[in-house]
């Protein structure tokens, strides 16, 4: 399971993308838990007042379901111009 | 309009000279005359819209330059609205050019927005961006987003024709510090100029009706991989219930104890050293450019750590380039500095800079 990440996601984590541990992603089922899971791991991301998560390149409410091939990412608003 | 002017585009099959008349008559807002804002209002004041509306209240800074490339050193500490409009009248001399020489705030935006029909968000801030959104969706005019960050750049049109809107996207307005803007952040130069021609390219289509506007998508483009992405995304219909304007949008002004002085009158007051202290929250690059006497320069970023050198029975004023950074500075002190002393001089160095230089 990949998650893209885009604006000040990539400064938070430090990367382009971010590959989910084998061992978590069985409980990791909707992106509810993917958030949670990305919230714990990484605690600046909590700090976002808002923060879109798209899978399969559609807007995704924390209840929709995700498994292994599903293209994930993680977008936040950003202001520059 | 002399007949030829715009043949190579009205030789277009789908475009036509049905298209260029819509152009003529539309009325278009670009609020913020920075990198996004510039080549939109280039473009469509050289593709023939009729009326152009541009908003900013700001000064040209040399760190502009690097992706504001319509200004010149030359025009460095002067208005961007008059450089603007002095370069789109030689350009246009058709176009009904209309400046707006202010920033967009709550008390004007719905008297300002109201006149035009397409409205091109090309600020650089959140607050302006909710703003922007809230009037739009008030008046029921299509808007078009553009925002970058560092190598990226964000684009849709909101609010078209019963469409979603930015609030569905990003419901709640980032805090102030949340998410750092290009001016702490940077942002590579060449990006505003792709986003912002992206931007004039939807305008151009909301117009005149042709294509596919960018409508309940959301593009993302990433410089660095030359990548983009759509991102579909629906109305949450609560978001059209906006009746009014919030009470504010300036999230780091909330606070009702927050001082504030216009710098013309912080100036003509007498400093007095023993009671004032005056703290410059610019960084130190911008601090060794200019600076009023008596200022210590203690840049927001390491204010925190520099708490001590703030007077303990002193008025403290707190001094920026436009008054932002200071209201943030003022956020940060209200509990070190009894908030009657913490004062946030409104309009900064560069409302100086444009009073003194013609």
């Amino acid at each position: 399971m990949t998650v893209l990440l885009f604006g000040v996601t990539r400064d938070i984590v430090g990367a382009e993308a971010l590959e989910m541990p084998v061992d978590k992603v069985g409980s990791i089922r909707t992106v509810g838990d993917l958030r949670s899971y990305l919230q714990d791991t990484f605690p600046s991301l909590k700090n976002l007042s808002s923060l879109l998560v798209a899978v399969n390149n559609s807007y995704a409410e924390d209840d929709i379901k995700l498994d292994n091939f599903d293209e994930i990412a993680l977008i936040p608003p950003v202001s520059g111009g | 309009m002399k007949s030829n002017r715009y043949i190579r585009q009205t030789t277009l099959k789908s475009f036509g000279q049905e298209a260029q008349k819509k152009l003529a008559d539309a009325r278009v807002l670009i609020v913020g005359l920075g990198g996004l804002g510039l080549p939109v209002a280039q473009y469509l004041n050289a593709m023939g819209v009729g009326t152009l509306g541009l908003v900013d209240g700001d000064v040209v800074e040399l760190h502009n330059l690097q992706r504001q490339v319509l200004y010149t050193e030359e025009n460095c500490g002067t208005s961007k609205l008059e450089a603007a409009i002095r370069f789109l009248e030689k350009q246009n001399s058709e176009t009904n050019l209309k400046g707006h020489q202010l920033f967009l705030d709550r008390n004007n935006a719905l008297n300002i927005i109201e006149n035009y029909d397409v409205i091109v968000d090309a600020t650089d801030n959140f607050p302006a961006r909710y703003l922007i959104n809230d009037a739009c969706v008030i008046l029921g005019k299509p808007f078009i987003y553009g925002a970058l960050h560092a190598f990226e750049g964000q684009l849709s049109v909101f609010n078209y024709r019963e469409g979603p809107t930015y609030r569905c996207l990003f419901p709640n307005m980032p805090k102030s510090g949340e998410i750092a803007n290009c001016d702490q952040h940077g942002v590579l130069g060449v990006l505003p100029g792709i986003i912002g021609n992206l931007q004039a390219l939807e305008a151009v289509k909301v117009i005149t009706g042709i294509g596919q506007v960018l409508s309940g998508k959301l593009l993302l483009f990433d410089g660095l991989s030359q990548r983009t992405q759509q991102i579909n995304f629906t109305l949450k219909t609560e978001n059209r219930q906006i009746k009014s304007l919030a009470e504010d949008y300036n999230s780091a002004s909330c606070d009702a104890r927050m001082k504030s002085q216009e710098i013309e009158l912080f100036l003509k007051k007498s400093y007095d050293p023993d009671s004032d202290q005056l703290i410059d929250v610019r960084s130190s690059e911008e601090f060794k450019e200019d600076h009023l006497p008596n200022a210590i320069n203690i840049p927001l970023n390491v204010l925190d750590q520099n708490l001590d050198v703030l007077h303990p029975a002193k008025n403290v004023y707190l001094l920026c380039a436009s008054g932002l950074r200071s209201q943030k500075a003022w956020e940060l002190l209200k509990d070190h500095v009894a908030p009657e002393r913490l004062i946030v001089i409104q309009g900064g160095m560069n409302t100086l800079r444009m009073a003194t230089k013609p």
